[in-house]
């Protein structure tokens, strides 16, 4: 049989007692309850932002270009430094999913939805640049090789923005697919699990019929490594024609062999720090602590540490080759002793600073698993790698070889709303993706819960690696009945506590426990049945008709009281109920009470 | 012709190989097994064949490189030649160097979007195709078993995969068999 072993030494990736159900419940938690405040707060701000973008879309299309700050020498700015921002986001997603895949990383299986999601929402948004840019968008068929009514007017094969093009699209539509395939049998949980007959239907159509049969799996799995194999080319290859757009013209700063290794370095960079953004919000808000922990912070934080680095070795590259070649004119590059000095000092020290010297702190063991620090780190190298791609595209060509037409950029209200805008519809479809679709694969992570649940490696931690509760199965010959091998577990089978405990003769010692049960209610209030109703309190995983019973005795009736327990109350339950103590703490009732409290 | 399946459910991935394994090991046979995840080595388990899907690919990916170096030659070289930045027209050979970029991305993109499509097609898998897992529970955390249980005595067989572990059994009458 498949061993579960792991070394021991790995901490592990899926904390607290998490059977594959709990994985379900958790997962499906957020799609199958209501929003709360805070998320429609959010969508709010992000839907005004997108609006706003969207106004501004529509008034540079209708007016044209000209409404950008663009002008002779600084013809491309914002929109192109945007695209590349976007694009290079949309990076990360296909690295951890790709990458980290054929690397067998199992921390992979926590991030790789919500990466991709990012991946492809940025991808639309960069997307969006080069067709306003177009300036008459409904023409935007033009880039593609069709025979047309002009004679034999072909593309220009030969054009890094044709190769551009093809790149995009084939990178957006290989990770949509990608991305969809492995959502398939996740929609199919919450098809399965779902009461409501309209999230049955969608999720069903959503879900592409998956059955989840084993002749499927075998090509699921397939599938997605042959993919994997695919997109991790891709995506170096994506970031490299990006890179080409410049490397491949004759404008100091721009004419730079070391442009695609180094650009595909940064955009994995920023691409994780948004992943740390918007990962290190999520987890708090759908309660995936368990499943995206501070390890697959540290992590990630390790991937930004050696991107940054390459990131910042190029940099030195370019400042020293800038000087080396002698050639004026590379001193008024994005990374050159003029550019630090000039008018655009600012701008070059916000790359240096944001990308270079701050990112170096994670070198810190303490900073790196520091949540609240590796938030801010991750803004702050969002805003540095858009500082870098300002500063290749208006820096370099601020400073034309005739001094005569040295010019600076000023950005238009029209430029700075198209920008907001696209983060505002880059955070209205990641928000609706957090509510309506599975944020975690949990397929997946239930494939690695025995090796790398925190539950499992203490079960292998006390009874050595090799006598684990699967080894109990195969010890007994088959024909001992029903193998047990729910020990220190506690699925939901027939077999559970229910059938072998006496529902008659279980009561509670009222009156032995009348003060420790006056305290537990004052702790985790009374129950009035004149205003209140009463909650189905087996809903908690670990509590059965038993428990619920003794709960009952007690005055435990709704989920608000078992919700408010806390370590004093759950001491004191075990106190009064001796069946099972430690149970309500190690299933955390409060914290499952909590949730279906908010569902209801 | 009518048709009888058992279907056996079990709690756990380690104890469903355990009883493929004795199922397989005592002559009978498995039709089907439902998961809720990939559990490594089932595959071999139940005795199906290796998937070809990843061959299917590679053919895709020859596929979408031919069309490529056949558009752009038609385009580039035969339809409208031009002197572009001074990069040599006159023959594929001479100015492949800049179509490279799009040979690669058109066999990714063919090779994966042909693959996806035909594992979409071979496991029966489209929007509003109807779900085939017979207990909603498999998609989440239970594992079933189907077993065929024409020519053999129910009795025995039901007492055999009950000493498997499995938690329920049922049997199953299908009218006709497809």
């Amino acid at each position: 049989m498949s061993s579960h072993y792991e070394a021991p030494i790995r901490e592990p990736l899926v904390l607290g007692e998490k059977s594959y159900h709990d994985i379900s419940v958790d997962v499906g938690a957020p799609i199958l309850g209501k929003a709360n405040k805070s998320w429609w707060i959010v969508f709010t701000i992000a839907l005004v932002a997108f609006l706003w973008g969207l106004g501004c879309i529509i008034y540079t299309v209708s007016t044209g270009i000209g409404v950008w700050g663009l002008n002779k020498t600084i013809g491309w700015a914002w929109d192109i430094t945007n695209f590349v921002w976007w694009v290079g986001i949309g990076h990360a997603g296909t690295l951890i999913s790709a990458v980290l895949l054929l690397f067998r990383q199992k921390w992979r299986m926590a991030v790789n939805r919500s990466a991709e999601a990012m991946t492809i929402f940025a991808v639309v948004q960069a997307g969006l640049f080069p067709i306003i840019h177009m300036g008459r968008p409904w023409l935007a068929y033009w880039v593609l090789p069709i025979p047309n009514q002009f004679g034999s007017l072909w593309v220009n094969f030969n054009s890094p923005l044709l190769w551009d093009v093809f790149a995009i699209s084939t990178y957006l539509s290989i990770s949509l697919v990608f991305w969809w395939t492995g959502l398939l049998p996740d929609f199919a949980m919450i098809r399965d699990r779902t009461n409501s007959p309209f999230q049955k239907k969608i999720y069903g159509i959503l879900s592409f019929g998956w059955s989840g049969r084993v002749k499927d799996w075998q090509r699921f799995e397939e599938v997605s490594l042959v993919l994997a194999g695919l997109a991790t080319p891709l995506v170096l290859s994506v970031h490299t024609i990006v890179s080409f757009d410049f490397a491949t013209s004759v404008v100091p700063g721009w004419h730079s062999t070391i442009y695609p290794p180094y650009f595909v370095a940064g955009a994995i960079f920023s691409g994780f720090a948004m992943v740390q953004t918007l990962l290190i919000i999520m987890r708090k808000v759908s309660h995936l602590e368990s499943y995206i922990t501070v390890l697959h912070i540290e992590y990630m934080n390790k991937v930004i540490l050696l991107t940054g680095g390459i990131v910042t070795v190029a940099y030195a590259i370019e400042f020293f080759i800038g000087w080396y070649s002698g050639v004026p004119y590379e001193n008024y590059t994005y990374l050159s002793f003029g550019a630090a000095t000039g008018p655009y000092w600012w701008a070059f020290w916000a790359l240096i600073i944001c990308n270079f010297v701050v990112p170096l702190t994670l070198w810190v063991k303490k900073l790196r698993r520091n949540i609240v620090y590796t938030f801010f780190v991750a803004l702050i190298i969002n805003i540095g790698m858009w500082f870098e791609r300002f500063d290749i595209i208006v820096v370099n060509v601020s400073k034309d070889r005739l001094t005569s037409s040295w010019a600076m950029f000023q950005p238009t209200f029209v430029d700075i709303g198209t920008f907001i805008g696209t983060i505002g519809f880059f955070f209205v479809l990641f928000l609706l993706y957090a509510r309506t679709f599975p944020v975690i694969a949990q397929a997946e992570v239930k494939t690695i819960l025995k090796s790398s649940g925190e539950s499992f490696k203490r079960l292998r931690a006390e009874h050595g690696d090799d006598s684990s509760h699967i080894q109990k199965v195969e010890e007994y010959p088959a024909d001992a009945g029903p193998a047990a091998n729910v020990e220190g577990k506690h699925f939901d089978t027939v077999f559970d506590d229910s059938d072998e405990e006496d529902l008659e003769n279980n009561s509670v010692d009222l009156e032995l426990h009348k003060g420790k049960i006056d305290t537990l209610l004052s702790g985790v209030g009374t129950f009035n049945p004149e205003v209140q109703k009463q909650d189905d309190l087996k809903k908690i995983n670990g509590i059965g008709p038993v428990m619920e019973q003794k709960l009952h005795q007690i005055g435990i009736f709704t989920f608000d009281q078992v919700s408010r327990m806390t370590d004093r109350e759950y001491d004191l339950l075990d106190e009064i109920i001796s069946e099972f103590p430690g149970r309500a703490k190690r299933d955390d009732w409060a914290g499952q009470a909590l949730m279906l409290k908010n569902k209801n | 012709m009518a048709s009888r399946k058992i279907h056996a459910i079990y709690t756990d991935d380690d104890l469903l190989m355990q009883a493929v394994k004795q199922t397989r090991a005592a002559n009978y046979h498995i039709s089907e097994v439902f998961t809720p995840f990939p559990v490594h080595g089932l595959d071999h388990a139940v005795g199906i064949a290796p998937t070809r899907i990843a061959i299917t690919s590679f053919l895709y990916g020859l596929l979408g490189l031919s069309v490529a170096v056949l558009m752009m030659n038609y385009i580039m070289i035969q339809d409208w030649p031009q002197n572009i930045g001074g990069k040599p027209s006159f023959t594929f050979y001479q100015n492949m160097p800049a179509f490279i970029p799009i040979m690669f991305e058109l066999t990714v993109f063919f090779a994966g979007h042909l693959m996806v499509i035909t594992f979409y097609m071979r496991s029966k898998l489209w929007p509003f195709k109807k779900a085939e897992n017979p207990d909603l529970r498999t998609t989440d955390d239970h594992f079933l078993m189907e077993v065929d249980a024409d020519n053999h005595d129910v009795e025995k067989l039901t007492k055999f995969l009950y000493d498997t572990g499995a938690s329920e059994i049922s049997l199953i009458e299908n009218e006709q068999d497809h």
